[in-house]
């Protein structure tokens, strides 16, 4: 939740290109043809695990029965393309520029949660000698908004579903649905925070503040967990898909600078520390070891995007970050419980400490991000 | 929603509206600090640590600290960074050159600088080891010193792990509270991801004086407590009492010291309803002077055999001067250098205050251990103080040009 104040400035709006884009049309697939993948529940067998620098095209047959996704991950868990939700049965391409030879890794996500099924892959050669700075960092910017379009995809579907279960009365239905569709909103919080009038509706508190309607994600957690759903409950719930629609719609027009991302790294883990470390941002579901997670796999791709940048420029801070992050994800693994996570009612004074200790840890070297990508 | 949000400046709109801001600020303030008086710098490298028989600063900020990581190596890279900035705070410098407002703008600044333009004040930073670091990263345990074996369970003790035990410890003391908070701080920052505090005390009103040249404070029961501190103007005092000797084993901490930490909370609303008298005859000395019972003057010794018309010791044979006296611990002496602290109020509208004990010496074992199981039987004190904290560390000898905090033990 956001206890900022609307944005002074007003937005610039920039055509978003959808690049890296997944496609259902055929396409002429370079060097070596389509690397097929057969993803399962439990398998992701990828043709080969070699492939020359420039255009590389995967296809994917899910022959599992959960839904998945395929990613192709750069060092440091920079996403270099993905696919999301392909259902049971279905195919689809991936087609990625790799610009780059070096050590890749694939991943299958059946369920579309957790780290998924890794591979290792190769890319050899380079399809372009040398990159400038100014194209690291516009590739950077440009990497991070297909981040956020990922989610922002997600995000739409996944409050629909919550929202239908308000509407349909459907109250232990919403209360499953309400941390899942909270996590596309979590990674990309500062993004969306940047929208300073549709923030505070979707993602504000009941903080007594007089004239402040409470509505939006934490009044629908009120209704489902404390007080059960109020004559108005459908009517809030509308109006978060609006908002959540609006979004989705005004997203594009972000204009992002590598220095956003830096400091949006950092906001995500200051959310962490001072909202999801006290439990105090659910306070009637007590999900927030959720929205932990979101926030930490948030400020992980805006960082990630600036790798390239950030291994040019202080070659001991990227294997740092790898370190600390790996830390946080561990401890988090502790604490996981089906494929969600342990209630924050949960936790002992002992669990909390370490907690604070990891993301502290961690907060430090990721403030030094910005620093490094706007020296 | 607060109505102004100074990350809002820096976030996600408005960059170019910040930078105007960001950069007006680090030009006017780009002038290095000044540095403080010299006569307030207490040299951080010497034979031993600062900190120990350094005259009692009047302020102290203490901190414990876990090991949370097991690689020695980065643990020694902290401990070289820490020494440097160390040695550049306690002379009044910032923790690196221009670090405080002479950085990136974009940057979070290396140095937290509420110390600025402030003089060292004395500042003295003191470190020392605990038990528990050795296994953690894999140290020969037979570089373990004896005198960090732990203390036995006292009578009365009340102890609280969230404010005992460490792998760590820093001692900060100053005559400015704020600058041994900066010194503290900003080496907490610089251990984030291999160090995490453990629990750390505040404290003012040094209790005790460690040279001749300072006088006696008092406690917050109103009493001067440490009149019969050991002091520096005692070499032969402090080569029996307080260092290591060059011969012990492990080799490591010759010239060091043990450092004994007690958080003693006192219950002072009891207190200040005894009668000045009962107040007198439980710590044998009076209020006012200080003067032991019999005795005219604060310095003038005490006679612990002297008795009243009555033949009754004239000081009580379970006052508390007597209990922690060498006369009686058979010779014994320790190095003491409490603060009094206040962490505000306890929630029932008593103040959660008392003592924080330090002491120094080179055997807890046959010092502190004697003279605590004493006062814990029979002091009456007892009855109106609780040990909530406890902690030992040893504290190497100190540092060479070039040297680092711990240097000895890692380079064993
Ligand atoms: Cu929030």
């Amino acid at each position: 939740m956001s206890r900022r104040t609307p944005a002074a400035v007003g937005l610039a709006v920039l055509g978003l290109a959808m690049a890296g884009c997944t496609s259902t049309a055929p396409v002429d697939a370079g060097a070596g043809g389509p690397i097929t993948v057969a993803a399962a529940d439990d398998a992701c067998d990828v043709s080969t695990t070699e492939a020359p620098a420039g255009t590389i095209s995967f296809d994917i047959t899910n022959g599992g029965s959960k839904v998945t996704e395929f990613y192709l991950y750069a060092t440091g868990g920079r996403i270099m393309g993905e696919v999301e939700n392909i259902g049971p049965g279905l195919s689809r391409q991936l087609i990625v520029e790799v610009p780059e030879g070096g050590e890749y890794e694939t991943a299958c996500k059946p369920g579309m949660v957790g780290d998924g099924i890794r591979g290792a892959f190769t890319v050899t050669g380079s399809a372009q000698r040398s990159v400038d700075t100014d194209t690291r960092l516009a590739e950077a910017t440009a990497g991070y908004q297909r981040y956020v379009n990922s989610q922002v995809e997600a995000l739409v579907p996944k409050t629909q579903e919550f929202v239908d279960a308000v509407v349909a009365g459907d109250v232990e239905g919403a209360k499953a649905l309400f941390p899942i569709a909270r996590t596309y909103w979590e990674r990309i919080e500062p993004v969306a925070e940047s929208f300073g009038d549709l923030d505070p509706r979707i993602d504000g508190r009941d903080d007594g503040e007089p004239g402040v309607e409470f509505t939006g994600f934490h009044r629908l957690e009120r209704d489902l967990w404390q007080d059960g759903l109020q004559p108005d409950s459908t009517a809030i719930a509308d109006m978060l898909m609006d908002d959540i629609t609006e979004l989705a719609n005004r997203v594009p027009s972000v204009e992002l600078t590598p220095l956003n991302l830096a400091n949006g790294a950092k906001e995500l883990l200051d959310e962490v520390a001072t909202g999801k470390i006290t439990g105090e941002e659910d306070r009637y579901s007590h999900t927030d070891l959720w929205d932990f997670r979101a926030n930490v796999d948030g400020s992980q791709g805006a960082i990630a995007a600036l790798r390239p940048v950030i291994d040019e420029r202080d070659p001991a801070l990227g294997p740092l970050l790898d370190e600390r992050f790996a830390a946080v994800d561990a401890l988090l693994e502790n604490y996981r419980d089906g494929d969600g996570f342990v209630l924050y009612t949960a936790l002992t004074p002992d669990d909390i400490k370490a907690m604070t200790e990891a993301v502290d840890a961690l907060g430090e070297p990721v403030s030094q991000v910005a620093g490094v990508v706007s020296s | 929603m607060s109505a102004f949000s100074r990350r809002r400046l820096l976030g996600w709109t408005g960059a170019g509206a910040a930078a105007v801001g960001v950069g007006a600020v680090a030009g006017c303030a780009a002038a290095p600090a000044a540095p403080g008086p010299a006569q307030r710098v207490v040299p951080f490298r010497g034979e031993h640590q600062a900190g120990i028989v350094t005259p009692a600063q009047d302020r102290l900020h203490f901190v414990a600290l876990d090991v949370i990581t097991d690689d020695r190596e980065e643990l020694r890279a902290l401990l070289q960074r820490w020494t440097a900035a160390a040695e550049r705070m306690t002379a009044g410098a910032e923790t690196t050159p221009g670090g405080a407002t002479g950085g990136n703008p974009n940057s979070p600044p290396d140095d937290t600088g509420e110390a600025l333009g402030l003089p060292a004040a004395s500042l003295t930073l003191t470190f020392g080891v605990g038990a528990s670091l050795f296994a953690k990263v894999g140290l020969d345990p037979s570089l373990v010193p004896p005198g960090l074996a732990e203390l036995p369970r006292f009578a009365g003790d009340q102890l609280d792990p969230a404010l005992s035990g460490g792998d760590l410890c820093i001692q900060a003391c100053s005559d400015d509270p704020q600058v041994a908070v900066h010194a503290v701080r900003n080496l907490v920052r610089m251990g984030f991801g291999t160090t995490a505090v453990r629990w750390s005390q505040l404290g003012f009103g040094r209790t005790s004086s460690t040279s001749t040249s300072q006088e006696t404070h008092r406690n917050l029961f109103g009493f001067k407590d440490g009149t019969n501190n050991l002091k520096a103007e005692d070499p032969d005092g402090l080569r029996d009492q307080v260092w290591v000797p060059a011969d012990a084993r492990p080799a490591w901490l010759a010239g060091g010291s043990y450092l004994v930490a007690r958080r003693i909370r006192m219950h002072i609303e009891i207190w200040d309803r005894t009668s000045l008298v009962e107040q007198e005859v439980i710590i044998g000395r009076t209020k006012d002077e200080g003067a032991a019972f019999g005795a005219a003057a604060e310095f003038d010794p005490a006679d612990f055999a002297a008795t009243d018309e009555t033949g009754a010791p004239r000081i009580a044979v379970d006052a508390h001067i007597r209990l922690s006296s060498a006369e009686s611990l058979g010779g014994v002496r320790i190095l003491r250098r409490g603060y009094n602290f206040v962490d505000g109020s306890d929630g029932q509208g008593h103040l959660n205050a008392g003592l924080f004990f330090i002491a120094f010496m080179n055997d807890p074992q046959a010092q502190f251990v004697p003279m605590q199981r004493a006062l814990s039987t029979k002091d009456v004190l007892m009855e109106y103080i609780e040990h909530t904290g406890s902690a030992v560390f040893a504290c190497p000898a100190g540092l060479g040009e070039g040297g680092y905090w711990g240097q000895s033990l890692f380079e064993a």
